[in-house]
């Protein structure tokens, strides 16, 4: 039986806490994520969430308060956007380093300076090595659905993540939901089981400081150091995909909805002229897609839904028959390119994948993305038929340079 | 899989887990037993050399003694002792 509500991006995301039963929400409000924190509060104030609320001065205390109470064995929420999330960094990867299955929406903002409250994805993806798995969601039914399916995925892989949706585009905007029956999400969801549990009874000394070598404990074992700790994360990281593949499945099972595992595909079996992105510029790009197959181009799209840990094989085998690919990013990596487009270049080196690469920097603080700009950028790509790969760069869609 | 569980840098408390710490310090605390309190007047009393050390290193006995192999060397005790009954001394010139 579906139970369809008309709710904005952040009223999701705030169900998908409840239902996955956070105990502990420490969160400090920005915006574009403060229906967020204040819809939670709410639950908490009225007792239909049984957590605990911590009121914290900022984000780098949201974010320890989440790394405390996940360590004595709580399951914990925060969300936070741009600035915030900067803010918080540090602790970003001490709870990654402690391997905390800490879950955290990011409600995506362009980064100070200049001032925007407005979308773009360059705060999370300046968070891209922080050790935190990243999901990007196309719309609000991912964005509850995802939540759920992060705090299975974290607490089996014993590593944080990060929900990312645009802000307003997504946060803002009302759209129909599915809200999962929260029986089922029990049954989807296991109670968290932490790897340690900090207790009076037990008591424990956490991220002492590790020395460049191996140690011998006061008990003559020899210890991990802090490379052997560090590949541990990494190792996990490695193995992650197999578990949110699992998790998905397992949800659409249960719920009856597949948001793609590592990735998704809109018609992108036969397509010549792939597009690909991240979160709802993605979602814009089928439009596009459709519009360019009316005119007998044949598009689809690959939307990458897990940007960490990087979906490597999966690519591989999406891309395998694209000839021009053309990557919309709402980031940079200033003084290159998009993050996203570097990270499928060098997935594709040696994979036998030859398709023209044309990255377009779309969208930043907010700029509208229209499907017919998608539809120009794809058409100008396959135009160039003489590349220059000594003076490959980023495009800027819609920018007024001089 | 088997599970494993040290995933993160943990440990059990006990002296030691952060290494022999006392070779980082380049000066050592040396008590005058004959200005320090609770040896002039073999009672406990004032202990503030235990209260603010950061590393648990001074222990309450009579006369005070300071463990060597875990102290750092900060010169903290020597900073709040009432009667300057401890000076750091450097390690190079002892």
């Amino acid at each position: 039986m579906s139970n369809v509500s008309i709710i904005t991006g952040n009223h999701a995301a705030a169900l998908g806490a409840k239902l996955s039963g956070v105990q502990v929400v420490a969160a400090y409000p920005i915006t574009p994520q403060s229906q967020l924190a204040e819809m939670l509060s709410q639950f908490v104030e009225s007792g239909e969430l049984k957590a605990e609320y911590v009121r914290v001065e900022g984000e780098h205390s949201a974010m320890t308060v989440c790394i405390s109470a996940s360590t004595v064995g709580a399951r914990v929420f925060t969300a936070t956007s741009a600035n915030g999330l900067l803010y918080m960094h540090e602790q970003l990867h001490w709870a990654a380093g402690s391997r905390l299955p800490v879950v955290m929406c990011c409600v995506n903002r362009g980064v100070g300076a200049p001032w925007s409250i407005f979308n773009d994805q360059q705060d999370s993806f300046s968070q891209r090595d922080t050790g935190w798995m990243q999901i990007y969601c196309r719309n609000n039914q991912e964005i509850v659905d995802t939540v759920i399916q992060a705090y299975r995925i974290a607490e089996e892989v014993y590593a944080p993540v990060m929900v990312c949706y645009d802000g307003f585009v997504l946060s803002h905007t009302m759209m129909p939901v599915d809200v999962p029956d929260a029986e089922d999400v029990k049954k989807y969801l296991p109670p968290y089981r932490p790897h340690t549990i900090l207790s009076p009874d037990n008591p424990k000394t956490i991220n002492s400081v590790l020395f460049p070598h191996r140690r011998e404990n006061t008990e003559g074992v020899l210890c991990d150091g802090f490379m052997e700790m560090r590949y541990k994360l990494q190792a996990a990281l490695e193995r992650a995909p197999e578990t949110i593949k699992r998790a998905n499945s397992e949800f659409a099972a249960i719920f009856g909805r597949d948001h793609g595992g590592m990735l998704w595909e809109y018609k992108a079996d036969d397509a010549e002229f792939v597009i690909t992105g991240l979160g709802s510029v993605a979602s814009e790009a089928t439009v596009a897609a459709d519009t360019l197959r009316d005119e007998g181009i044949k598009a689809g799209v690959i939307g990458i839904r897990v940007y960490r840990p990087f979906p490597r094989e999966e690519t591989i085998k999406a891309f395998s028959k694209a000839k021009h690919i053309t990557v919309l990013e709402k980031s940079l990596s200033y003084g290159y390119e998009g993050g996203l487009c570097s990270d499928l270049k060098a997935a594709f080196y040696g994979a036998g994948i030859n398709a023209t690469i044309d990255n377009y920097i779309v969208g930043l603080g907010g700029r509208d993305v229209k499907a017919r700009e998608i539809v120009d950028a794809v058409k100008s790509s396959t135009s160039a038929t003489d590349r220059d790969v000594l003076k490959i760069k980023p495009k800027w869609l819609n920018c007024f340079t001089g | 899989m088997k599970r494993d569980e040290n995933i993160a840098a943990m440990c059990d408390p006990a002296p030691g887990e952060g290494g022999k710490t006392g070779d980082w310090r380049s000066a050592r605390p040396v008590i005058d037993e004959s200005k320090c309190i609770p040896c002039v007047k073999k009672k406990s009393a004032c202990f503030l050399c235990w209260l603010y050390c950061p590393e648990g290193v001074v222990k309450t006995t009579i006369p005070v003694e300071i463990d060597l192999t875990y102290c750092k060397g900060c010169g903290i005790c020597a900073e709040e002792c009432p009667p300057k009954a401890i000076s750091m001394v450097r390690e190079d010139k002892s």
